[in-house]
């Protein structure tokens, strides 16, 4: 017996589709640049450089900028190797390692800060601060700072090393290359454009960290004020516009960081 | 020379069982067998980067089952190349030169001997970025020639490429193979690949050697 056809298969149009992706992430996109044009709109220009006469702030935004690419350089140390570590090698307790390296990560900010001002009541830490006062003083700013950003970094180094082929160190190593000069020759220029994304996520997470600053700092005004604890002091004496003003300098910084570092990248892009 | 006495490596549930074979110095093997049945793991061995759960391996007569693979003197290319993407292609053919601290003019006289035998003269100050893959595939022999190695390990290299490329680069391996007269060990699927380039064939299947023969 003949089978009867079967129908011609039809498709709906894909636009409903589309426009649900754009829908859903539109509103993400339009309460991010409706946030910032409120900010920008609450002050006027002159407003704005008003702050720039607070010498409590000029403190607090040199301390911010110098903190937070400390930060940065002492967390592209310790991720870069550690990164590396991860990606190219198999050791016991590798998978625990990977663990204990996320836990700045998901760990409530203000709980790093206490567990810091703890650490440092130890014999250990004791020890440390008479060699280096770090507790509410400055070193426990950029202190507080690293332990956050680095846990981004290291995340972003490893998953930079993660997509680096290793078969080039293994063929610099046929060359003639020990393990140290294939990845100081090859892999270390080849993570080139991970370690300005590690450097800009460091950066950015240390100018605006502010629970673990406040708790093992404190926010004593020139001199372990940052930005963000600025902020905080404003709004705590009703300064709406001065705590607006410095979140606008701050917004203003990290784009101004985050449109460098987008230039340079795509001027390595093109080399 | 190579040879290998009873090779044995473990991989999680892989095994490569007994490998053992000998090519003469000089001569070009081509290594066949289906994906997956240990050539690759084998040619690893042989360049050092894989560890060798017993058996020994010799190179021009020497053991060196236990050396790192910096001091095989054995040169490798991967089926994928693994080209050094901020390197350009003078870069590359100097890079062992440069680790083995060789003089300027040393590595210039040697970078100019190789771009001329591979034709790649017109490229060395270009990137891998952009190169067709017969051309990605010279720069790879040129890297792996270049510190003048009695060994030269070639892990599928024509897979990748066009017809008319690839009997370009048929022409270009014979033409190595006569000039240098270095010990040849390649992975190859392809029976034309053997027929034109390879004195001596042998065949793996399920990590033993199967099939030791004389072709060509």
């Amino acid at each position: 017996m003949k089978q009867a056809k079967p129908k011609p298969h039809r498709t709906h149009s894909d636009a409903p589709f589309i426009i649900g992706l754009c829908l859903l992430g539109g509103i993400y996109v339009f309460l991010i640049i409706g946030m910032l044009v409120a900010d920008a709109a609450y002050l006027s220009p002159k407003e704005f450089l008003h702050i720039f006469k607070s010498p409590e702030i000029r403190y607090a935004t040199r301390l911010s900028l110098i903190s937070s690419s400390l930060t940065t350089i002492l967390s592209l140390w310790v991720a870069v190797p550690i990164g590396y570590l991860l990606s190219r090698f198999k050791f016991p307790g590798k998978s625990l390692l990977d663990a204990v390296l996320d836990i700045p990560i998901v760990l409530p900010p203000l709980v790093i800060g206490l567990s810091l001002l703890i650490f440092f009541q130890t014999g250990l830490g004791k020890a440390i601060e008479k060699v280096v006062p770090v507790t509410y003083a400055i070193p426990s700013v950029i202190l507080a700072q690293f332990m956050v950003a680095c846990a981004f970094a290291v995340r972003t180094m490893r998953s930079t090393f993660d997509q680096l082929n290793p078969r080039r160190e293994d063929v610099a190593r046929t060359l003639g290359c020990t393990r140290s000069q294939a990845f100081w020759m090859v892999a270390f220029p080849e993570a080139r454009r991970g370690m300005l994304t590690a450097a800009t996520l460091a950066w950015a997470r240390s100018l605006g960290e502010f629970g673990p600053i406040l708790l093992f700092s404190g926010a004593t005004r020139m001199r372990t004020e940052v930005l963000p604890t600025t902020v905080f002091l404003e709004m705590s004496v009703g300064n709406i516009e001065g705590a607006v003003a410095v979140s606008m300098l701050m917004v203003i910084a990290a784009v101004l960081v985050l449109v460098i570092v987008r230039l340079w990248g795509a001027e390595e892009n093109l080399r | 020379m190579i040879r290998l006495e009873n090779i044995c490596i473990k991989i999680g549930n892989f095994r490569v069982e007994e490998v053992s074979f000998e090519v003469p110095s000089g001569g070009y093997c081509a290594l066949m067998g289906k994906t997956g049945c240990g050539k690759t793991t084998v040619l690893e061995s042989i360049c050092g980067l894989r560890k060798v759960t017993s058996g020994k391996i010799f190179l021009m007569g020497r053991d060196i089952t236990r050396e790192r693979a910096a001091n095989r003197g054995v040169g490798f290319v991967p089926q994928d190349l693994a080209l050094f993407s901020t390197m350009s292609i003078r870069e590359h053919l100097s890079f062992a030169l440069m680790v083995r601290k060789q003089g300027a003019k040393t590595i210039a006289r040697r970078v100019d001997e190789l771009a001329e035998l591979l034709g790649l003269s017109l490229l060395l100050d270009r990137k891998p970025n952009g190169l067709s893959g017969g051309e990605s595939q010279r720069v790879a022999l040129g890297r792996a020639l270049s510190a003048s190695p009695d060994i030269l390990c070639l892990d599928e290299p024509l897979s990748a490429l066009d017809d008319e490329t690839r009997e370009e680069m048929f022409v270009l391996l014979k033409r190595v193979k006569q000039e240098t007269g270095v010990t040849t060990l390649h992975i190859t699927h392809n029976m034309s690949e053997t027929n034109t380039l390879a004195d001596m064939l042998l065949r793996m299947e399920e990590g033993r050697i199967v099939q030791p023969d004389h072709g060509g």
